[in-house]
């Protein structure tokens, strides 16, 4: 296996995104003319069987809602040395949390770098809770992650496009844009070029993360976006980063920025 | 044992067919993947689904590692009288979850 070479890596210092920046503006021109117009976006929910589509549609039949109740309990359960609960302070998910996932990734006040829901969800628990922050991709983090995200459903997906985030976002873009792997492929070939078309048998989607956390039929499970971006990166035979890699929550904020507008709705059912 | 969500319509007219739809969180392991260590993960699987309204059995199954997790399960019955339809899921341990869910019938 390749090991990962030093420029794949997007930088995290602020200045040294700003000079990624210059240089993916500089190279990127024409990738950004291959953007899919703004009016052809598609939910990938456009792209799944009819089954697929009617499982999810369905709330007593989409497993996704399985972990959405698991999110709920937890939701209620006192934890950490403050022996308080999310309810405690935030109260009814349903009010509190409408219009939360629609938002990130986010820069947020006083960081230098994006942040993702769960990585959001652990902050409060250490910071707030006094408890210990939750496994990446464990079963609690995404059952709370997933019944965050549930709050808004129906919403239009609305990440911060700002000087802030705009490095980040283009940081995002190189990585998405970027030829990786002993396939050589970039996402964007797949995903802004060939969408709709097939690839062994199976319709490509165009990526648009508008229902994450989801409930993959591969996985038997429900999964997070960099679960699955992971997956695509070891199908193209490159080196996926590590859950948590700023690459990953980068990647994240120029999918979601690239779905903005879309509507958001977790938990989706994939193929 | 786990998550159920049923759906059984909450009204519905004498002698009427109703769609009922169950759904339980269960990892269904097959007992024929291996795991990270080299050896199988080991059987654990939902073997048994009843349903009874007001006492009777009005479906059942038997399930087997085919039977993808959190196995969905829906079926047709008629609706003969207000009352209780109660849903039991039976694993290969012996460990069974019971749930209810209430019906009107005019």
């Amino acid at each position: 296996m390749a090991p990962r070479r030093p420029k794949d890596r997007a930088p995290r210092r602020p200045k040294d995104r700003a000079a990624l920046l210059v240089i993916a503006s500089l190279v990127c021109s024409t990738a950004f003319a291959a953007d899919i117009p703004l009016e052809q976006r598609r939910s990938d929910d456009a792209f799944v069987s009819a089954d697929t589509r009617a499982m999810q549609d369905d709330d007593t039949a989409n497993p996704g809602m399985l972990a959405v109740l698991d999110g709920e309990t937890l939701w209620q359960e006192k934890a950490g040395a403050s022996g308080k609960s999310c309810a405690d302070c935030h109260g009814d998910a349903a009010k509190s949390m409408r219009g939360v996932a629609v938002r990130y990734p986010a820069v947020l006040s006083g960081q230098d770098h994006p942040v993702d829901l769960e990585e959001r969800i652990n902050m409060s628990r250490v910071a707030d809770q006094k408890a210990a922050a939750l496994p990446f991709e464990s079963k609690n983090l995404l059952a709370l992650t997933v019944y965050v995200a549930r709050q808004s459903r129906g919403l239009p997906i609305a990440v911060a496009d700002d000087t802030r985030s705009h490095t980040f976002i283009a940081a995002g873009r190189a990585l998405f844009n970027n030829r990786q792997g002993q396939l050589n492929l970039s996402c964007a070939q797949c995903h802004d070029d060939n969408w709709g078309k097939r690839l062994a048998g199976n319709l490509v989607p165009q990526a648009q993360p508008t229902g994450y956390p989801i409930y993959r039929l591969e996985w038997q499970e429900l999964g997070s976006l960099q679960r699955r971006l992971r997956n695509c990166m070891s199908a193209m035979r490159a080196e996926p980063y590590p859950y948590e890699a700023p690459e990953l929550v980068d990647l994240e904020y120029f999918l979601m920025w690239r779905a903005r507008g879309l509507t958001m709705e977790t938990p989706a059912v994939r193929p | 044992m786990a998550r159920a969500l049923i759906h059984v319509p909450a009204t519905a007219k004498r002698g009427e067919i109703i769609e009922i739809k169950t759904l339980i969180s269960h990892v269904m392991e097959t007992g024929y993947r291996i795991g990270v260590t080299g050896a199988p993960i080991p059987r654990d699987i939902i073997t048994d689904f009843v349903c009874t309204y007001d006492g009777e059995k009005v479906f059942r199954a038997r399930l087997f590692p085919a039977i993808a997790a959190n196995p969905y399960i829906t079926f047709f019955t008629v609706a003969t009288a207000s009352g209780t339809l109660t849903f039991s899921w039976t694993d290969q341990h012996g460990a069974t979850q019971v749930q209810t869910a209430a019906i009107t019938v005019e």
